[in-house]
């Protein structure tokens, strides 16, 4: 579990465990960030092609034959890989390692293609009533 | 009670709650210990440089910091997930949390007693929005320097609003917290469909 009261130093990798001294191939340590620049991965667009994207909207990708995937980048790919089931948007953050802004504009890509599909959780307009907010609370207490 | 898809699946109900508070409080640490997977940190670590524009009095032991959020996820059922987002500990943040706290169902205010002002902006925020929220006071080692009732005082709160004790560290400590607010959030939502 990470704490906050902890360092950098001791923080889990994310990508890659440190690397080790003397390597005479790495060249920049885990706390020089990331090699390439977040916004570099869209080209510098830092707004998508369609709006509407929350933390909390859905992903799920759509079935595409692989030569309709050819021209995408990695991270395209990883989005789709990781949305067979539907994630929310806050969570492909989290697991690509990426700033939620990058991510939101390789979702408008992707959403442009047909290759994804996205949806909302209704609760952004219907406050969700006591049932379900009795199950909540009896949900946690079953943890 | 979830949102039927055009495919005839069924996607998970999701319900957003807000850990906020000020600078270095435990709002990673409280969603850390209760959230099922790894928080989520878009983050950038302060270091020397940023250290003259962030006050860090009684903090002294943290020399790093979350600067844009963190993110958990608690899967009540497979219908329903609670998704967990810290607020950015610092004012310059300000304008991400317009996006966090829209359909937001309550915030959790995450307090230090050592430096009870730093929550102001918290308190100021959610009333002014007019999400619930409860004041959670994190007692770092136990230590347990102001009742509940002076923390209310001092902070002039509602007298509806929870204010409760919690070690952010422990995980039935976390939970309750949020049965607590969800409580709150069911009270409100009576006490206004009474009044109507």
């Amino acid at each position: 579990m990470w704490d906050e009261q902890r360092g950098r130093g001791e923080r889990p990798p994310r990508h890659r465990p440190p690397p080790e001294p003397g390597d005479d191939h790495t060249w920049l340590d885990h706390d020089a960030g990331p090699v390439v620049r977040p916004y570099t991965l869209t080209g510098g667009r830092s707004q998508p092609i369609t709006g509407g994207l929350g933390l909390l909207t859905h992903v799920e990708a759509l079935y595409a034959p692989e030569a309709d995937l050819v021209h995408l980048q990695p991270e395209h790919r990883a989005i789709l890989g990781m949305t067979r089931t539907a994630l929310s948007m806050a969570e492909i953050a989290a697991r690509l390692d990426l700033p939620v802004g990058v991510v939101r504009v390789l979702i408008g890509d992707l959403l442009q293609e047909n290759l994804v599909s996205t949806f909302e959780s209704d609760t952004a307009i219907n406050p969700p009533d006591e049932n379900i907010l009795q199950a909540v609370i009896d949900g946690l207490r079953a943890l | 009670m979830d949102y039927a898809r055009s495919n005839g699946r069924r996607v998970p109900l999701a319900l957003k709650i807000l850990v906020a508070g000020g600078f270095g409080v435990g709002k990673t640490t409280l969603v850390s210990s209760c959230s099922e997977i790894m928080p989520l940190q878009t983050e950038e670590y302060l270091t020397n440089a940023s250290m003259g524009t962030d006050d860090t009095t009684g903090v002294e032991a943290k020399n790093a910091t979350t600067v844009v959020m963190d993110f958990g996820r608690i899967s009540i059922s497979d219908d329903l997930v609670l998704y967990l987002f810290g607020t950015p500990g610092q004012d310059r943040f300000w304008f991400l949390w317009d996006e966090l706290a829209l359909g937001a169902l309550g915030a959790v205010v995450v307090a230090d007693t050592r430096r009870l002002a730093d929550c102001f902006p918290s308190v100021d925020y959610f009333e002014r929005r007019g999400t619930p929220f409860l004041v959670a006071v994190n007692c770092f080692n136990g230590e347990q320097r102001h009742s509940p009732a002076k923390v209310r005082d001092a902070l002039d709160l509602d007298p509806g609003v929870p204010v409760i004790l919690c070690d952010a560290r422990d995980r039935e400590s976390g939970k309750e917290v949020f049965v607590t607010l969800i409580e709150h959030v069911m009270a409100r939502t009576r006490h206004r469909a009474a009044a109507v």
